[in-house]
């Protein structure tokens, strides 16, 4: 009994945490949203050079791991003279990973626009430019909903990475509480849960997302 | 019938350069892979008129289709011109050159040029009112009331009053297509081409799309319908065309065409359909 009753004593304290982890969170996501739909559209775009860098891009965030880049951003960045605070680094280093890996679902989800749409909104009188935002994209969009949800949540529990770059997000706040009180099994344990908090509804809200997406499709 | 020409084709040639097929041997050895070049269009010329009902028959790979999509710059082609309204079609021409124009300007003459395509082509995330409006609201700018106004008796033509709030995975064949006319049509084109329009239906919901591109064609449009089907060419067309391996073999009225053809070819495709004893 003693443990449940320690480990509910230390939620107090590890829900000041929650609305850093918010912060992150949603930050990084629509940084994530909007440079990983730039990215697939330079990765399909005619233009050699922009399917170059965004290859490029593509494979560095792929090929390192995210603790590696959010190290990178926040103690090699200072020494060319770039000081980003915890948070905003923060926000920095999972925007630009989670960029990545969406580009790919943007990708794919615009292929997987049947081109017969594309041909039907030219024949209509529909620019190239007008065709992709106006047909392709809100359709990729319905298609991409599920996984971006997925990694939403991913994300969610990747903020605890930030820890290491003095952002006192859920995991640093449990450090710190445990280096005062030595409660490591109550501490963690509450982290633990907590995490399982956050992201067992989102999982829920991703599963009507999905479901509605397949409806409309 | 008025002699305004509305589809001037001169001299159209046409090749497909099939993908290069990229072989382990090709890699390995790093020589040029063969090219398979295709001309399927070896010098089309076709004149059609104002209120005039063109259809376009001939066995698959005749180039029917392909013509019908340069029309609408849906194809590129590499010699001759194609003249919609007198506007000449997907290219300028700089000291007798053809040279690629904007695409917004081609998008801008393809408002004039309805297209009804094989598989429908319906915007799958829009309602079949849905996807009259969105070119209606996207290319002509006009507000959603206007282009409400517009797209509703449209709708109403082609049969689909109760069916205005339905999405595409809840309509049939035929009515995915008479959604996909209807779409063309309130676009108010000077000429609408349809490239084998019920080729994709089942046998039972032909009918309903023949019936409504008659319609259409009772109220004077200009059109050109590619088909396979011989006894409705020949019920609504003014005149017939057909085509073998890239060229216009013959062309004439339907009472002429269908009982005495002149080139071998007709005869073998007319035979082949059942309307000339073999």
């Amino acid at each position: 009994m003693d443990f449940i009753n320690n480990t509910l004593a230390v939620f107090p304290a590890l829900l000041v945490a929650v609305p850093v982890v918010v912060q992150l969170a949603l930050g990084a996501m629509l940084l994530a949203l909007v440079l990983g739909l730039l990215i697939a559209l330079a990765r399909i775009s005619s233009i050699k050079i922009l399917r170059g860098v965004a290859t490029f891009y593509l494979e560095v965030i792929r090929g390192t791991p995210l603790l590696v880049q959010l190290v990178y951003i926040f103690f090699v960045l200072p020494s060319i003279g770039v000081e980003i605070e915890p948070v905003p680094a923060g926000i920095l280093g999972l925007g630009l990973n989670y960029a990545a890996y969406l580009s790919e679902v943007f990708r794919s989800a615009i292929l997987s626009v049947e081109h017969g749409q594309t041909e039907a909104a030219l024949s209509l009188g529909y620019t190239p430019s007008k065709t992709l935002w106006k047909v392709v994209i809100p359709q990729s969009f319905v298609v991409s909903m599920g996984p971006i949800g997925n990694y939403f949540i991913a994300m969610i529990k990747d903020t605890a990475l930030t820890s290491v770059i003095a952002v006192t997000e859920i995991l640093k706040t449990a450090n710190i509480l445990n280096s005062q009180t030595f409660q490591t099994t109550a501490i963690y344990t509450a982290a633990a849960i907590l995490y399982l908090i956050i992201s067992l509804p989102l999982s829920r809200v991703v599963v009507v997302l999905e479901r509605k997406a397949r409806a409309s499709g | 019938m008025a002699d305004e020409t509305i589809i001037d084709v001169r001299d159209v040639h046409k090749t497909f350069i099939s993908e290069t097929k990229r072989t382990l041997w090709s890699k390995l050895t790093g020589r040029p892979h063969v090219e398979k070049r295709v001309e399927v269009l070896k010098g089309v010329d076709l004149v059609v008129h104002r209120g005039e009902t063109i259809a376009i028959l001939g066995s698959s790979g005749s180039g029917k289709s392909t013509l019908l999509r340069c029309i609408n710059k849906l194809e590129t082609i590499e010699a001759g011109r194609i003249y919609v309204n007198g506007h000449l079609i997907g290219y300028e021409e700089r000291d007798g050159e053809l040279i690629a124009e904007k695409a917004s300007i081609t998008a801008q003459k393809r408002t004039d040029i309805g297209f009804v395509f094989q598989h429908f082509n319906l915007f799958l995330n829009k309602t079949a009112l849905g996807n009259v409006m969105a070119p209606l609201r996207d290319v002509k700018k006009l507000s959603a009331a206007e282009a409400r106004n517009i797209a509703v008796p449209n709708l109403e033509m082609v049969g689909l009053a109760d069916k205005m709030e339905n999405y595409p995975s809840k309509l049939s064949g035929g009515q995915k297509q008479r959604v996909a006319i209807a779409r063309a049509l309130a676009m108010e084109p000077s000429v609408m081409l349809f490239d084998e329009p019920t080729s994709a239906l089942d046998p039972e919901l032909v009918g309903e799309v023949l019936a409504v591109i008659k319609k259409i064609a009772q109220q004077g449009t200009t059109m050109v319908i590619v088909t396979h089907e011989m006894q409705f060419a020949r019920d609504i067309a003014d005149r017939i065309v057909v085509m073998d391996q890239g060229v216009i073999v013959e062309e004439g009225p339907p009472s002429r065409i269908f009982t005495t053809p002149e080139h071998p070819k007709t005869r073998a495709l007319l035979s082949r359909s059942g309307i000339l004893p073999g």
